[in-house]
Order: structure tokens, then C-alpha cells, then sequence
């Protein structure tokens, strides 16, 4: 634990104290700018009966954030490392390889996080101007943060686990960037066989993420997405974590 | 293994191997360090030197064999043996990103040391590796003496027992190598220290022991000094006599403790002599009495030493793998 704390910080350092972290920051807040834009146009003046959360999500700059920027975020956890060599002074020193895993999932989910920061001002933004005297609905941003924190996590540890597999950053950024287009596109897979009863059918239901941040946005919360999220995170990292181990049996 | 042998040695290596795929990096090694030596691995680029030392520091296992780091295993106590060493890598990676005072303290801390400790501890070892002036400068932006300089502060932060440098003064200027090289001998003081070298001179200057590596095998472990006596059975006797050369060849052939001869005349009637002994004899009274009683004269009388150079060159050279086999 005491480990953990002391590279947790140490890797938290690396994005608030360089300029990559704010670039990044910088990058996702210019998208999530777009579709703050988008979603004012869409308003114009008219009533609509969904919540703010939703029209955001219509917007597709959600999508656009989460894919381009956890592979960015990610790539340089192990792979620069290893290319650096400090990969070697790190797991020479007295910590455990889960430490190690551990930490850096988790400052790159901190930090992910942090990024995610801003919509909820813009939304306040908006509902300041337009609900008058209307109480403002809390409980679909509760729930979005809640989606958002659990498909970055999955997406974080897939980077995680690309990072740790090669010392380029830039093969880490593209295979976790391959990975999470295809998981993302697999939710497109539900329109042609969903219609269709059986076990492919429901298959395509269950993993298709598109749904099931479409839940979220409108304040819906399903364990069984928490389910899928929290497994296939825990599985990528188990996966990062044998990776970082194998160079004690190849 | 006796008690007091444990009690001694620091590092023990029993028929270390290791293999990449089918090729063997390490084959067979055997060898031990003492509390408190400072024992240099020496071996051309490839020998092996950096994969006896990653496996020492518990970054990778060996295939077979045992490797103890103050009578504990480096793969069941993996651990505990890391807390005792203190490494520097192969070109010394660091965070560049980091300034010099942070990254000590985050390693100090990294290595198990308290809050109040590391901050003295950190201290102590940039006062020691000369960074006083530079403590609070991001280390990218450092020169590489400087930065082998933070490398070694970092090995020893946490008073390791013992102290694994790979290759400590490549790349660095006569100056900055010199200063490092006095740091090691200082640290030899109160430190066991195992350096990784293919430069000679430095081994030569700095190690009281030798380990020299090739092609994976330990071609020889003894003593600087025992290295050298080995070879210098065979030391030659260089010369500058003025004398006739065919008198000169009649003389050294009928002394019985001449095995070899060679005779090249130069400027003004003098003649270069090189003489190699039979056994591990001194030639030189013999010459000048020789020179005395013809009434030659003289003008150079030198016993040529083989240096540690010699002796690398000697027993790695690639035909010795062909005598072998």
C-alpha cells in the first residue's frame, strides 16, 4: 500500500507536472466544446422532454473523447518505460509488480477523470439559462459520471495492457486505439441481429456499449453493465499484470 | 558451505545459466564476492556481464542455477534482496522529467526509507556524489556526468550492502570518469561493490578482484595482481645496447634462460633487444653484467610488465574458442 501511494503520486506527477497532461486536457476540452455548441443549437429556444445528459450523448463528441483520448493517455505507462530503460531501475527496486500495474491504471484513471471535469460545469451552464425555477436534475449526471467512469476504466485497462505489450508509444496508442474502435463498433453489431431472437442476438445486446451508455444518460443504471465493465477491467489489468510478470519466465 | 564462508560472502553464483531462446547468454558460471571487495566483471561487449548482473538484482531469473545475495536467494527472497542492493542499470535510465532532488526521495521512499529518513538520507548522498549545486534541476537537463552521478547517488540511497553498477563510466570524459572512479573507490570503503566493465584500465585501477566473462563462461577469477603474475611468467625484457649484433646473438644464445631473442639495430651502432625469459626469471642483472664485462654500452634496460590488457586480450582472443574445441 505504502508502494502504491508512492508511485500513484510519482505517476500523477507525470501528467500535471508536464506539459502532456495539459495538452491532453487541452485536446478533449476543444471536443467537448463542439458538442457543448452542438447541443445549445440543438436547444434553440424549443422545449425538449430529455435530459441534458442525453442531448450531449446525441452529439457523438462523447464517443470522439473517450476514443482518441484514453489511447493517449495511456500509451506511455509501460512503454516508455521500457524504451527508457527505467523499467528496469523501477522493478529492481523493493515493489511488487501488482503495485506497479495497479498504480499506473489508476493515475491514468485519476487523470481521465479530472478530464471528464468540465462537462459538468457546461451542463450547469445550460440548465442556468434555460430551466428557470425548475430544480435542477442531478440524478442523470450522477448516473453519465457513473458511465463514464466505468467504459474509461475498461478503455483505460485495454491501454494499459497495450502499453505494457511493446516499448513503442505510438504501437501502444494504435493498438489500444484498433482495440477500442472495434469493441466500440461491435454496438452497431445489435442492428442487424438484434431484431433476430437467440443467443447471438443476446449476446450483441449485452455488449453493446452504445446502449448501454445510452442507459446511463438517461439515468438508468443497470448492474449488469456495471457487471460487464468491472470484469473486463479486471481481466485486462490481470492480463497487463502477467505481461509485466513474463519476463520472469521467458 | 561452512558457516564463515556464508558469513563472508556477498555474492554467491553456483553454475549460473541462462538461456534466450537456445542460445546461452550465461553458461555454468560460478564465482563468489566477499563482504566489503570491490570485484570487476570483465568480458567483451555480449559476454554475458549485464544478464549475471540484471539476474543478481533479481530483474529477470536465471534458467538454472543459484545466485545468493548475503545468503539469500535472489528468486524465493526476491524481496529481501532487493532492499540490500542498490543498482544502476546499463546507461543509467532515469525520469528525465524529474528534478534531481524529487527522484532521489521518490527512490529513497520507492526502497522502503520514512519520510524523515530519506530526507536525510538524500541529503547525505548528494552532499557524497558531488549535486549539491545541482539538486534542484530537472535531470534531462543535466550533463551525463551529472547524471551517472544521480544514477550512483541513487544505488546507494538506501545504504544498500551491496552495490551492482553496469558499465558506470561509459560515455563519459577522462575528467568525469576519473571523478567516478574515485567515488567507487570511496564507496569501496564501506560498500561491497560488483562493476561491469570492457575498459581495462578502469577495472585495473579500481578492483581488487576480476571475474573476466567470455562468451557466457568464466575464463578466469583471481586477484588483479594474481592475474598479472600468471602472464608475467613470460615477461620480456626490452633493451638498447651498443654492440655488434652477430656478438650480441652469440651471447643470448648460449645463456640457458633465454628462450626467445630478438635483435633489430637502429640509430648510432645500437641495437633494440627484446628477451623473453624461459621462466619467470628476472633477465635484467644477467644483461648488465653481460654489457659490463664486454664493456658495451647501454642506453635502456626495461622489464615490460603485462598489464590486466594483456591478459584480457590473451584469454579472450577469438582463436582460443578453436584451440578448445
Amino acid at each position: 500500500m505504502h508502494n502504491y501511494l508512492i508511485l500513484l503520486r510519482r505517476e500523477l506527477g507525470c501528467y500535471f507536472l508536464s506539459l502532456t497532461g495539459y495538452v491532453i486536457i487541452a485536446g478533449a476540452l476543444i471536443l467537448l466544446g463542439l458538442g457543448f455548441a452542438v447541443m445549445l443549437l440543438a436547444y434553440n429556444g424549443d422545449t425538449i422532454d430529455v435530459p441534458l445528459t442525453e442531448l450531449f450523448y446525441g452529439t457523438m463528441f462523447f464517443w470522439l473523447i473517450v476514443l482518441v483520448a484514453t489511447p493517449v493517455i495511456t500509451m506511455r505507462l509501460f512503454a516508455m518505460e521500457r524504451a527508457t530503460g527505467t523499467f528496469e531501475t523501477l522493478m529492481t527496486a523493493p515493489v511488487g509488480d501488482g503495485q506497479v500495474v495497479l498504480a499506473k491504471f489508476t493515475a491514468a484513471f485519476l487523470f481521465y477523470l479530472v478530464m471528464w471535469l468540465p462537462l459538468a460545469s457546461c451542463l450547469r451552464l445550460v440548465h442556468h439559462y434555460t430551466a428557470t425555477g425548475l430544480e435542477f436534475d442531478w440524478w442523470p449526471v450522477v448516473s453519465t459520471y457513473l458511465g463514464i467512469l466505468l467504459i474509461g476504466s475498461l478503455y483505460i485497462a485495454i491501454g494499459c495492457l497495450a502499453s505494457a505489450l511493446t516499448r513503442s508509444q505510438i504501437i501502444a496508442a494504435m493498438t489500444s486505439f484498433a482495440v477500442g474502435v472495434s469493441l466500440f463498433l461491435l454496438s452497431f453489431l445489435r442492428f442487424s441481429v438484434g431484431q433476430r431472437s437467440g443467443f447471438a442476438a443476446q449476446v450483441a445486446t449485452y455488449t453493446s456499449m452504445f446502449d448501454h451508455m445510452e442507459d446511463f444518460v438517461r439515468g438508468v443504471v443497470d448492474t449488469r453493465h456495471i457487471v460487464f465493465y468491472l470484469t473486463l477491467t479486471g481481466i485486462c489489468l490481470f492480463l497487463t499484470l502477467k505481461v509485466v510478470e513474463s519476463r520472469r519466465w521467458r | 558451505m561452512t558457516d564463515s564462508a556464508e558469513a563472508r560472502a556477498m555474492i554467491e553464483v553456483e553454475n549460473l545459466t541462462k538461456l534466450y531462446g537456445r542460445r546461452a547468454a550465461v553458461h555454468d558460471v560460478t564465482f563468489t564476492v566477499g563482504k566489503g571487495e570491490i570485484v570487476g566483471l570483465l568480458g567483451p561487449n555480449g559476454a554475458g556481464k549485464t544478464t549475471i548482473m540484471r539476474i543478481l538484482a533479481c530483474f529477470m531469473p536465471a534458467t538454472s542455477g543459484v545466485a545468493r545475495v548475503a545468503g539469500l536467494d535472489v528468486f524465493q527472497e526476491s524481496d529481501q534482496v532487493r532492499r540490500r542492493i542498490g543498482y544502476m542499470p546499463e546507461n543509467n535510465p532515469l525520469y528525465h522529467d524529474m528534478r534531481v532532488r524529487e527522484y532521489l526521495k521518490f527512490r529513497a521512499r520507492l526502497k522502503g526509507l520514512s519520510i524523515q529518513e530519506s530526507r536525510a538520507r538524500v541529503d547525505e548522498v548528494t552532499e557524497r556524489c558531488g549535486l549539491a549545486e545541482v539538486s534542484s534541476q530537472v535531470i534531462g537537463n543535466l550533463s551525463k556526468g551529472y547524471r551517472q552521478r544521480v544514477g550512483l547517488a541513487d544505488a546507494l540511497v538506501h545504504q544498500p550492502q551491496l552495490i551492482i553498477l553496469d558499465e558506470p563510466t561509459i560515455g563519459l570524459d577522462p575528467h568525469q570518469i576519473r571523478a567516478v572512479r574515485q567515488l567507487i573507490l570511496e564507496l569501496g570503503k564501506d560498500h561491497t561493490i560488483l562493476l561491469s566493465s570492457h575498459i581495462l584500465p578502469e577495472v585495473e585501477m579500481t578492483c581488487q578482484r576480476v571475474v573476466i566473462l567470455h562468451n557466457g563462461r568464466v575464463l578466469a577469477a583471481d586477484s588483479t595482481q594474481n592475474l598479472q603474475q600468471r602472464l608475467s611468467g613470460a615477461s620480456q625484457v626490452l633493451t638498447e645496447i651498443a654492440a655488434p649484433p652477430d656478438e650480441l646473438e652469440a651471447c643470448f644464445k648460449q645463456n640457458q634462460d633465454i628462450e626467445y631473442h630478438d635483435i633489430s639495430p637502429t640509430d648510432s651502432g645500437y641495437c633494440r633487444c627484446t628477451i623473453v625469459p624461459r621462466t619467470g626469471l628476472d633477465l635484467r642483472p644477467a644483461i648488465f653484467e653481460l654489457v659490463q664485462t664486454h664493456g658495451w654500452r647501454l642506453r635502456e634496460l626495461t622489464l615490460s610488465r603485462h598489464s590486466l590488457e594483456d591478459v584480457f586480450v590473451h584469454v579472450t582472443r577469438p582463436d582460443r574458442d578453436e584451440e578448445e574445441s
